[in-house]
């Protein structure tokens, strides 16, 4: 009841907090400073204050506060698994000596502390009166660094990863520590202290080590689970997200379910996937997650702050003894200070780069107690622990002091430290590579000096990793790319948007590299392709294989990539029509654009193999010229994207199709010759309303065009192009019906059912394979080399793909110039060509 | 030198290289005993073999080169007792550039040169694997075969190239489509070298 009361509360409240968050930062917007100077958690817990203080005036009473168990069950794991699956993994383990030392010893170091000298306290009668085991459960409570409050405050605060990994690794694994030691005591308080043996101490210490090491199990279980899941959802992108959310989830309930660790579970569970999730799923559902996540999490987080300001206002929860709060402020910061000093001085004999002096301030002052302690504080039973109002009270009063107090003045702190700051800074590819180089280096280094360190075993481990792990969780053509590859892709597609963003000029004039050009694995094949059109004149060359021999002059051609892609980017296309359908989303602008291009070219590749074919019938073996078609708009400077918080903007220009009239009728002067085009199918053509359709793009564009092809879309060209492979090897036994069309050898086709694009989803059951043979091995072949982002559309793909014409007319309309086309490329023997052979041997 | 084979460690040799390499006196006897182990022809100094016998090194992608790196090439008589073998002052030396940079080196004047474990050094040592012709250059091919070792056989020769010349075109500045070992140290200033190329060498 409770629960559904506050989850009550909160969906009242959300747009509340939401409205009061957006107010926030406006009026933050004009004061920079204040911005700055006070961290969020404050102003939340401020605002929290306030609304409850509203509350209270108004109802008399308090009604509202933070409901321990929505805590532990909704906002905590938003929180948390945001954290796990975005530590970075690296750090973290290159760090987690010192993390778990700090979680682990330090954390009941301070519960022990604390708990005892607040009972030395209580002996010499300052404070509350209450049991040596109430005060040493007050303590453990008290003691652990909370994650909540650490985040918030050092997120904005910027300190070196190093530090930060460590207050923040300490802050989520403390969780098994205190877990324990909470509910040990709990059980010590409630069967009274006369009744614990020493057999219970052990027992604690095993029940310590049965929550860590298992709720870190039931997290990398997860983990598997997760990343083996992700592998197979290929056709169902949309849901990605959703396995992700919910595994980790479930790895906080399972954790929870069996009184292990949750946070534990929950954090190894994001670490343990996050590298193969993130190599399986698509772009967009990394974007889709990481974005959700973050969103959650920092609703979650003002919720929680917010509640922690309205539970203070609550006068009949808490008592107030002025002994117990100055004795426990005074404790925590001691023992904090103490015990971060000890710890460091014992680490830093193992630590590379041991931890100065300023550090180890800084990590005790970024001790930050926060809502966990109240949730738990709050969850005592006032049956058992008499002093618990007393407890509440004290506890509010140490949250508010670190994370108003501390959480205000560690910016400044850390500022007249000199503490070093994080850069945040994106690796060049130059510092990806080399330190790549640098890990290999040091492992040999370690192998040859005979020392057993920390680089041998992280080697072992990338080795187990590679051989086993990533075989069994990754997609086979995720596996087999290269993490440098990846790497360099990550850069590109970085340079690429900002490329975009200054409008293509700054690194164009540099000379740097393309950016967007090989952002896409499969880019440098299509630009292959394009060489060898261009060099062979027509689109014969259908085949991605071969065209790995093509040296090409990549310099020039990235630029003119780049430059064509840049300005495509920007055409806006009109009638755009939209429809919906929960799990297939609709394909953007983007892909609109894509789509429309891609038609273009197979049109023009149609156009050219009539074109070719009339050329063979007059034995000549030049290849076609095929005009460009003028590309007024090429020197278009691309507009500046002034957003730039979101990635690319397409920004919609006037008047995009006009420009595309114009080379109509001259390229199609150009390209269709007199036999090939025989009379009267081009003005019949143009009444079909897919002929009209076509009619309105260039039949002829330049080869940069073919070099836009998407990726997404790269499936569907390959099919066609297989299609036209397979068509290209003599036909099976025919159809009657088909030779009967063929040999009228013309006009009679009418191809599929309208415009695709335009089309419609209708055509989505017919993938084409059916319709045309082709060689079966060819897609698995494929899998490896396509990039993963063409999979990723499949789903969206089906309308997309060139609705297959029927058969026997199409069949018969292409056969000729295919068979034909072969031959240009390579003469193939004049006898048959075996219908199995494949399209690479070409 | 070769001559004074596998005689146990004096103090003096001790002494000379904790004032070369700053490795404490325990550090150099247990890596002597490494150093020992690891040479099976016992004459005091390791040939190449000795270093390919490690098991480890041989599935390491950059092994080999970093093998020749314990070979310097200008023989000089205090680390080699012959050009294709090293001694343990020269295994010694080389592993110094390892060695972390610690709190009282900082501040310590550089009368006596350059310590073989700073930023420069540690640098030129990872300089040095790339460049095999020693012509202070990594030229687009010395990046590629390096590159090549460190990535699978599924990465095509197009996609490398491209990445070896995204690398050179980032840090070349002067054009020559080469990496100079200034152009090297500027590519990499912002990168904690002193951390990511030491390892933890037992007390």
């Amino acid at each position: 009841m409770a629960t559904y009361l506050s989850f009550q509360i909160i969906l009242t409240f959300s747009p509340l907090f939401s409205l009061f968050s957006t107010l926030q930062s406006s009026v933050f917007h004009f004061s920079q400073r204040f911005t700055t100077a006070v961290p969020e958690s404050c102003m939340l817990i401020l605002l929290g204050l306030v609304l409850g203080a509203v509350v209270l005036i108004a109802s008399k009473k308090q009604p509202y506060q933070l409901d321990p168990g929505l805590f532990f069950l909704f906002l905590l794991p938003t929180i948390v698994g945001d954290a796990g699956y975005f530590m970075p993994a690296r750090l973290f383990f290159d760090n987690l000596g010192a993390i778990l030392m700090y979680a682990v010893v330090g954390t009941l170091w301070n519960a022990f502390c604390t708990g005892f000298c607040l009972y030395g306290v209580k002996m010499a009668g300052v404070i509350v009166n209450a049991g040596l085991m109430d005060f040493l459960l007050f303590g453990a409570l008290i003691s652990a660094v909370d994650p909540v409050a650490v985040i918030a405050v050092f997120e904005e605060v910027h300190v070196n990863e190093t530090l930060f990994i460590i207050v923040f690794g300490e802050s989520l694994l403390n969780d098994a520590v205190t877990v324990v030691l909470y509910k040990v005591y709990i059980s010590f308080v409630e069967v009274g202290p006369g009744n614990v043996y020493t057999a219970d101490y052990f027992k604690g210490i095993a029940s310590f080590l049965i929550v860590s090491i298992g709720g870190t199990l039931v997290g990398l279980i997860f983990a598997i689970i997760l990343a083996f899941v992700t592998r197979f959802t290929k056709n169902v992108r949309i849901i990605e997200p959703l396995f992700i959310f919910l595994l980790v989830y479930l790895a906080y309930l399972t954790a929870e379910l069996f009184s292990l660790s949750a946070i534990l579970s929950m954090t190894f569970c994001g670490i343990g996937c996050n590298k193969y999730v993130e190599a399986n799923i698509s772009q967009k559902s990394r974007t889709t997650v990481k974005y959700t996540m973050k969103t959650l999490a920092s609703i979650a987080e003002t919720i929680i702050f917010i509640f922690l300001g309205i539970s203070a206002v609550d006068k009949s929860k808490w008592a107030w003894d002025t002994g117990l709060v100055v004795s426990t402020l005074i404790f925590i910061l001691v023992f904090r200070a103490v015990g971060v000093a000890g710890q460091t001085w014992f680490l830093n004999w193992f630590r590379l780069v041991p931890l100065e002096k300023i550090d180890q301030v800084v990590m005790s002052y970024g001790g930050l107690r926060g809502a966990v302690a109240f949730a738990l504080v709050v969850l005592l039973d006032k049956e058992h622990v008499k002093a618990k109002d007393y407890f509440v009270a004290t506890t509010i009063v140490v949250v508010f002091f670190t994370v108003m107090f501390q959480g205000l003045t560690i910016k400044p702190l850390v500022k007249w430290l000199k503490v070093p700051r994080s850069t945040n800074r994106k690796p060049t590819i130059n510092e990806e590579i080399h330190e790549r180089a640098f890990d290999h280096i040091l492992t040999a280094v370690e192998d040859i000096a005979g020392l057993n360190g920390y680089h041998h075993w992280r080697d072992k481990w990338e080795q187990f990793d590679k051989n086993y792990l990533s075989k069994l969780l990754l997609r086979k053509s995720v596996y087999h790319k290269s993490e440098l590859w990846e790497a360099y892709q990550k850069i590109n597609i970085r340079d690429a948007i900002s490329v975009i963003d200054q409008g293509g000029n700054v690194l164009t004039s540099a000379r740097l590299s393309l950016p967007s050009m090989a952002s896409r694995t499969s880019f440098p094949e299509v630009t292959n392709v394009t060489n060898y059109l261009r060099e062979n004149g027509s689109g014969v060359c259908l085949d991605l294989q071969v065209i790995d021999t093509v040296p090409g002059a990549k310099i020039e051609e990235d630029l003119e990539t780049h430059h064509v892609l840049v300005e495509n980017l920007y055409k806006p296309r009109r009638q755009y029509q939209s429809h919906y359908s929960r799990h297939f989303m609709t394909v953007g602008e983007k892909e609109r654009q894509d789509r429309e291009v891609f038609q273009r070219n197979m049109h023009n590749r149609l156009e050219s193999f009539k074109s070719t074919r009339y050329k063979r019938h007059k034995k000549d073996r030049n290849p076609v010229v095929v005009p460009m078609a003028p590309e007024e708009d090429k020197h278009d400077p691309p507009e500046p994207d002034k957003d730039d918080d979101v990635g690319i903007t397409f920004v919609a220009r006037k008047a995009p199709e006009t420009p595309k009239e114009r080379p109509k009728s001259a390229a199609l002067d150009g390209c269709q010759s007199p036999v090939a085009a025989p009379p009267s199918p081009t003005c019949g053509e143009k009444n079909l309303p897919w002929k009209s359709g076509m009619g309105s793009l260039p039949p002829c564009v330049s080869v940069e065009a073919t070099k836009i092809i998407p990726i997404d879309l790269q499936q569907a060209w390959d099919q066609s192009i297989s299609s036209l492979e397979s068509l290209a090897s003599p036909p099976e036994p025919q159809h009657p019906r088909v030779s009967a069309v063929s040999s009228l050898g013309g006009p009679v086709w009418t191809p599929a059912k309208g415009k695709s694009g335009a089309g419609s989803g209708s055509n989505t059951g017919s993938p084409s394979s059916l319709q045309f043979k082709f060689p079966t091995g060819k897609e698995d072949e494929e899998e490896g080399t396509l990039s993963q982002r063409q999979q990723e559309m499949q789903a969206l793909m089906s309308s997309l793909r060139q609705p297959p014409p029927p058969a026997t007319q199409s069949a018969g309309k292409r056969r000729n110039p295919c068979v034909y086309l072969r031959s240009l490329v390579t003469v193939p023997p004049s006898g048959a060509e075996p219908q199995s052979r494949k399209p690479t041997q070409l | 030198m070769g001559s004074r084979a596998s005689s146990l460690l004096r103090e003096e040799d001790i002494e000379e290289i904790k004032k070369e390499t700053g490795f404490s006196h325990s550090q150099i006897t247990r890596l002597y005993s490494r150093f020992h182990s690891l040479d099976k022809g016992e004459n005091g100094a390791l040939s190449r073999e000795d270093f390919q016998r490690i098991p480890e090194l041989a599935i390491n992608p950059l092994g080999d080169r970093i093998i020749n790196a314990f070979f310097p090439e200008g023989t000089n008589k205090k680390y080699t007792a012959r050009e294709d073998q090293v001694n343990f002052r020269g295994f010694m030396r080389t592993l110094a550039h390892f060695r972390p940079v610690e709190d009282n080196e900082k501040n310590k004047d550089l009368t006596s040169g350059e310590p073989l474990n700073s930023r420069t050094n540690k640098l030129h040592f990872a300089f040095q694997l790339y460049d095999l012709d020693r012509d202070d250059k990594i030229s687009r091919d010395e990046l590629l075969q390096v590159l090549r070792m460190m990535v699978g056989v599924n990465i095509s020769d197009e996609q490398l190239g491209s990445i070896a010349d995204r690398t050179i075109q980032e840090a070349d500045t002067n054009g020559d489509m080469c990496i100079s070992f200034s152009e090297f140290t500027k590519v990499l200033e912002k990168v904690d070298v002193e951390q990511k190329m030491s390892i933890r060498f037992l007390h």
